[in-house]
């Protein structure tokens, strides 16, 4: 038994243990996986000084509400998150982006994401997780990965290994904002729609509803009339193509998604937006706006850059 | 041979080799899966081959669709790469309470259980894919005396390892999941095996697939 480790008092709405996820099994039915918004997933890491991969409790609207037993160990939270650590019965606020330090008896609290969805848990360790297929990303439909492929759970024991001395503050300057369009490049299956719907699509806004997960966003919003067929021969799907149903309502793709589909794809975001994507709430709005490749290309190496940007900023 | 390649995206390639759905067809796109999973071209993170697409995403970090494109483009294809392709039986139990849809179909086909039955086993079936749930293969094809519609309105729950048919294919639903296919049996059998640590799957693309029935003694044996 491990001397340092988290007792979950509270698991919160879907939390999850990721890291980068898994390559090379969708011909097999395995998705990718791995943390929804990578940008914020890899600072967790880099302000806990870990490798890039290491693995990260990734939690959703409300998280988790832990209690740490063990030795003096440097912690952060990434995203747009609302927490407090509970000392000896007094709440201490803290700000995310930075390391905090937590001692033996405290309880880390991570009450809500703000007008966001995922936020992340990185500690200056390891969490002690299993993996499968080289990846620890728990996909709880496959019920593979990390916590025997299930969400946490009440009452159970997170055990860490390879704790490090206190880190440094870390600290990193990061707002996260917020985009309502999301740029999109013509998918294969354009011309399955009329002229009308696809003016429709691009011209209104969409309302992301409850019915959004780790799997995909549910759009509800004007019908996109498909003038040739509902169905395609089932294919390979890709994070952020967007079906259209046999409703006329678009589903977007997201990291735990079925690596096969049977409808009509009108387009798929691009990959700088997808970070930004997954972190839009229900109840949103959302509308979206046609780019080219070249284009696309341009602005994820600027993403890139910005985040590089960010790395390298850290105080 | 592929018809054309566009971009899916800016981090996918879609490789269209045609619209019909025929064996000729996915042993192209199966062997250009089993030649690109050998060529290790850089930035590739997932190949997904389905009736007559292929799919290959990539770390736009590491390449981009058009340095991937040539490369698919120049790639030279070994012939008949289908070494790692098999011949797998599988054994499905049809007692009454694993044949769901039994008494739709006989009403549907009007053909009596026995020749439902007769027909089904009598066939080899190919493996045009594996995917949208964990290990699910999708076989084919039917006899066409079998060829039937999907429930109108799916199950909530199909059980694990229930053998469904649905127009030209059948497969096997590896976890239990929503689904609208005819269960007409059960099999013991594992299709996919978290425990095997690098092959999970017992059933891959361009496998072919012989069923044999076996009595509800010999299911309960298997499974233990």
């Amino acid at each position: 038994m491990n001397k340092n480790y988290f007792e979950v008092l509270r698991p919160g709405i879907n939390s999850t243990f990721q890291d980068n996820g898994r390559n090379n099994f969708y011909h097999i039915g395995i998705p990718f996986s791995g943390a929804m918004d990578n940008r914020n997933f890899l600072l967790a890491n880099t302000i806990s000084n870990n490798g890039i991969n290491n693995p990260v409790l990734e939690f959703a609207y409300q998280g988790p509400k832990l209690k740490y037993i063990g030795e003096n160990i440097s912690i952060n939270v990434t995203g747009d998150v609302n927490f407090k650590i509970i000392r000896k019965n007094k709440n201490l606020k803290f700000s995310c982006y930075q390391n905090i330090v937590l001692e033996n008896n405290d309880c880390l609290d991570i009450l809500s994401t703000n007008r966001s969805v995922y936020g992340y848990l990185s500690i200056g360790g390891t969490f002690e997780v299993d993996y499968y297929l080289n990846s620890c990303s728990t996909n709880t439909k496959a019920k593979i990965g990390a916590n025997s492929g299930e969400k946490l759970e009440i009452g159970q024991i997170i055990q860490l290994k390879n704790i490090k001395k206190i880190l440094p503050k870390n600290k990193i300057e990061y707002l996260n904002s917020k985009i309502e369009n999301i740029r999109i490049i013509k998918g294969p299956h354009f011309d399955y729609f009329s002229k009308d719907a696809i003016d429709s699509f691009f011209s209104n806004e969409f309302n992301v509803t409850k019915l959004s997960d780790r799997m995909g966003i549910r759009l509800k919003g004007p019908k996109i009339n498909n003038i040739k067929n509902t169905n395609i021969k089932s294919e390979g799907l890709v994070k952020g193509a967007i079906q259209i149903t046999a409703d006329g309502d678009p589903i977007i793709m997201l990291s735990d998604h079925g690596t096969i589909g049977g409808y009509p794809k009108i387009g798929v975001v691009i990959s700088a937006d997808y970070d930004k994507l997954v972190q839009i709430p229900p109840g949103s709005k959302i509308k979206f706006k046609e780019i080219n490749l070249k284009d696309a290309e341009t602005i994820f190496k600027l993403y890139e850059m910005e985040t590089q940007n960010l790395i390298s900023n850290i105080k | 041979m592929i018809k054309n390649i566009s971009n899916l995206g800016d981090a996918a390639m879609y490789c269209d080799f045609g619209t019909e759905v025929n064996k000729e067809i996915n042993r192209n796109v199966i062997n250009y899966f089993n030649n690109l999973r050998d060529s290790n071209f850089l930035g590739i993170t997932n190949i997904t081959p389905s009736y007559n697409k292929l799919v290959i995403s990539f770390d736009l970090k590491l390449t981009s669709y058009a340095k991937l494109k040539k490369q698919v483009e120049n790639l030279e294809l070994k012939k008949n790469n289908n070494s790692k392709n098999n011949l797998i039986k599988i054994p499905v139990c049809y007692a009454e309470e694993f044949a769901l849809d039994i008494e739709r179909l006989k009403k549907l086909l009007k053909i009596n259980e026995e020749k439902i039955y007769e027909i089904f086993f009598s066939k080899n079936y190919y493996c045009y894919m594996t995917g949208f749930i964990a290990g699910m293969p999708f076989l084919g094809d039917m006899d066409k005396s079998l060829f039937a519609k999907r429930l109108e309105t799916p199950r909530v729950k199909v059980p694990k390892n229930s053998v469904g048919i649905t127009e030209q294919f059948c497969n096997i639903y590896t976890f239990e999941s929503p689904g609208g296919w005819n269960i007409i049996g059960k099999t013991p059998v594992n299709i996919f095996d978290k425990k095997k640590n690098t092959e999970p799957n017992l059933i891959n693309p361009g496998d072919t697939i012989s069923f044999y029935p076996i009595s509800k003694l010999e299911y309960e044996k298997k499974y233990e």
